[in-house]
């Protein structure tokens, strides 16, 4: 510890709470559920407003009304909630409308056990926009990263007209710890961008980034149409009409534009390796050490540590292009984020290292690297 | 009348549907009570009600199904502003599903206007039964009707707390029975009886919408609680920093950790383990360590087994799984049931127990004393800390002493005769 530390003892959620607030988010809706009520708790005392929602589907359609009229809401929850929360996310995405869910995984399938962490719904993620649409996913490795990708998130929300969600697991919003709050970087309040012209507003004309300029609804100069079912660029229903349909494809389009802006990753590449270890969220704990360790030994290895999740980023296709073997580490059965990566038939050379009711151990993941080497 | 809300274009209903009187009459009662169309926000979903907010110059919101009122709630708690009118427009289909975002928003009485088009049943998916089809109206796929009574959604709102209720028929003029149900502040139900001339009438030949109320004992009525507190949302200003809120920790003392140490705690709810580590952890802090800690409790935080986990490096922890368990304290039966299988696997390290309990199987050396009648059982788990810290002196036990008169425990214990009773304890050890 340097002499100029200014060390304090907290947990993640903490972190996250602040920053998003800091960021620019104004109103905190939630629904309690274990491991995300350090973030209803602290949402309610730090957000300028904050409402208790009857249900998951009235939060995220309370969100929606907020996030129409130009507010950003956050809400915090874990799968059982998230589950609910689908349709409305899926409107929230069709709507363009800006928000930021904290999804902080447990221990499924179903209720699962509240109390224990897990990585187990990066499928769901992946597979939660109906049409095979990216939903924008940042995910914390570690401390720093719940105030730098919390900021990160709503910056990308505002930005993107987007639901963006900020992925976390219950060691990381739950365990306390000691943190250097010297070490936060400044968080720049994130500022819309809004239409300005007196031409007639279309809801869902873009842009040259391809996101549609904001104006909330309720505004005195402009009529606002904001649609969930298949519409033009002014937000009416449509059907099939190619304008429409070629309306829904920019939802996708926009994110893979702009993705660059806001994928983030830690890459540790060691000169002459063939194998890279990948992981993220909590995971990243355990294969940070276990390349201390690997490396301690002689054994060369490249880490991977993946922040931005959805959309996939081709520069993760990039790195690990250039190594033979690749092993995946992450707290779920089958190895989700190797499917994401690598599909349902990964070569001999893609493997996984699981755990499910645990973190994955360091030591795990060392013999499976020497295994290759 | 010349139009200022809606377009100029036909409507977009079935002939003989009275969607198309419920938007055309929208449109006087809107003039009537005088606002602007860019104060009025339109939010509909999915039905045939649905489809006609292209033809509206209001902003339009088109959600999901049965989800609008939640939306709209939405929209009226950001806006909270009495010059805007939210509208939304819902059918018995959409009010069956969302039902609970009814409750929700007559509950709070959110700022909003429900204007229900009741024709009974589900129109855009071929004429099924929904909740609000009355006790023998025949639908396509029920041709008897329900034998149940319909929800009655004017009650529902009543009873729920929301300022206005009222159902009427689409018959005539019902404009000023619109415009009443927009004025109002708070939450406002305005149930229209219809029939769908697809689906409705086809089934129910001798059901006429002029005598409906009678045919099927719904009541034409109307309820408004003018003390009724409309839902307003404050934004606060200048909310505290929640790191503002946080205690800088400073090196005061010295450590003689080399490497990670991990040590359990077993105890019960509500007996002070927690804030006990929370002392713990401060104090390592103050001694430069690196600290983690995690709680473990059952749902029912106020009875059974209350466990911390806590590790303590002198680098930067890592990883927060704990493997190999250097010490544990068990302080509670609770605690000792719940650590049970973890201190049977401990191959080495100390278990530290009050005298009650039987640690057994294990390979860890045991080290017992008279904790809970020294101590009692309020301040167990620091007096089992302060004999951890002085037999390890992983850690200074002055950092420990001064963390614990400067915590909130302060006031209550007595610090000098917490170090005797650890030195009486330590001397049966000896």
């Amino acid at each position: 510890m340097s002499g100029n530390s200014q060390q304090v003892l907290l947990d993640g959620s903490l972190l996250i709470t602040e920053a998003l607030v800091r960021a620019g988010a104004d109103v905190f809706i939630g629904y309690p559920i274990t491991p995300a009520n350090l973030l209803y708790q602290y949402g309610k005392k730090r957000f300028p407003a904050a409402l208790a929602a009857p249900d998951e589907i009235s939060t995220l359609q309370w969100m929606s009304g907020f996030s129409a009229v130009g507010k950003i809401p956050v809400t915090a929850t874990s799968f059982p909630g998230f589950a609910l929360m689908v349709e409305s996310i899926n409107m929230a995405y069709m709507m363009e409308l800006p928000m930021v869910i904290v999804l902080a995984q447990r221990l499924g399938p179903s209720t699962g056990t509240a109390t224990a962490g897990a990585q187990g719904d990066l499928l769901l993620l992946q597979g939660t926009i109906s049409g095979g649409y990216s939903l924008p996913t940042l995910c914390a490795s570690n401390t720093e990263d719940c105030w730098k990708l919390a900021a990160q998130a709503v910056h990308m929300a505002v930005n993107l007209r987007t639901p963006v969600i900020l992925l976390t697991s219950k060691e990381g919003v739950m365990t306390v710890r000691n943190f250097d709050l010297s070490k936060l970087p400044k968080i720049k309040k994130v500022s819309p961008s809004l239409y300005k012209d007196k031409k007639p507003y279309q809801s869902y004309l873009p842009a040259e980034n391809l996101v549609p300029p904001f104006l909330p609804v309720g505004n005195k100069d402009h009529q606002v149409r904001v649609t969930a079912s298949t519409h033009n660029a002014e937000g009416i229903l449509q059907g099939l009409s190619d304008s429409a349909l070629e309306n829904t494809r920019r939802l996708q389009k926009k994110l893979e534009k702009n993705i660059t802006d806001y994928t983030f990753f830690e890459c540790d590449e060691e000169k002459g390796a063939d194998t890279i270890l990948v992981s993220y969220g909590i995971t990243a704990q355990a294969a940070r050490m276990a390349v201390t360790c690997l490396r301690s030994e002689g054994c060369k290895v490249s880490l991977l540590i993946a922040k931005t999740l959805f959309p996939v980023t081709e520069t993760y296709k990039e790195i690990l292009n250039r190594y033979s073997t690749v092993v995946i580490a992450e707290e779920n059965y089958t190895g989700q984020f190797k499917q994401v990566l690598y599909g349902n038939s990964p070569t001999e050379q893609v493997t996984g290292v699981n755990a499910v009711g645990r973190m994955v151990k360091p030591e795990e993941i060392v013999m499976e690297v020497k295994k290759h080497a | 009348m010349p139009k200022t809300f809606l377009t100029n274009d036909n409507l977009p209903f079935c002939s003989g549907c009275s969607h198309s009187p419920i938007a055309r009459q929208t449109e006087e009662a809107l003039q009537k009570i005088g606002v602007n169309p860019l104060d009025v926000i339109l939010v509909t979903d999915i039905g045939c009600h649905g489809i006609i907010d292209s033809k509206f110059h209001t902003h339009t919101v088109h959600g999901l199904h049965g989800r609008s009122m939640a939306l709209a709630s939405g929209i009226a708690a950001a806006l909270s502003d009495p010059s805007k009118k939210v509208i939304v427009f819902i059918g018995d289909g959409g009010a069956t599903i969302g039902v609970n975002h009814l409750i929700a928003a007559a509950h709070r009485n959110f700022d909003i206007t429900v204007v229900l088009h009741n024709n009974m049943l589900y129109g855009m998916t071929g004429g099924q039964p929904s909740d609000l089809t009355p006790c023998g109206f025949k639908t396509r796929t029920d041709l008897e009707g329900p034998i149940d009574d319909c929800l009655d959604m004017v009650s529902l709102t009543k009873s729920a707390g929301g300022a206005y209720a009222s159902r009427i028929k689409a018959v005539g003029d019902f404009s000023d029975s619109l415009a009443e149900a927009f004025q109002v502040k708070g939450f406002s139900l305005i149930e229209i009886l219809e029939l769908c001339p697809s689906y409705g009438i086809k089934h129910n030949k001798d059901v006429r919408l002029k005598s409906i109320e009678s045919q099927f004992n719904l009541s034409l009525e109307r309820h408004h609680n003018k003390k009724a507190k409309c839902h307003k949302t404050t934004y606060r200003a200048d909310v505290s920093s929640l790191l503002d809120g946080l205690k800088v920790v400073a090196k005061e003392f010295e450590h003689g950790l080399k490497e990670a140490f991990s040590l359990l705690i077993g105890g019960s709810a509500g007996k002070g383990a927690q804030s006990a580590a929370d002392i713990f952890i401060k104090a390592a802090l103050s001694c430069g360590l690196n600290v983690t800690k995690k709680g473990s409790y059952p749902v029912t935080v106020g009875t059974g087994y209350s466990a911390v986990e806590v590790i303590l490096s002198p680098e930067p922890i890592q990883y927060t799984w704990i493997q190999k368990i250097d010490w544990a304290l068990v302080s509670s039966a609770d605690g000792l049931s719940f650590l049970q299988n973890r201190l049977k696997n401990m191959s080495e390290g100390f278990i530290l127990a009050d005298n009650e309990f039987e640690v057994s199987q294990t390979k860890a050396s045991v080290l017992k004393g008279d904790f809970l009648n020294t101590g009692g059982a309020k301040e167990i788990n620091l007096l089992m800390l302060l004999v951890f810290l002085n037999r390890t002196k992983i850690f200074s036990p002055e950092a420990f002493l001064k963390a614990i008169s400067e915590s909130p425990l302060g006031k209550k214990i007595d610090v000098q005769q917490l170090v005797k009773n650890a030195e009486a304890i330590q001397k049966e050890f000896n």
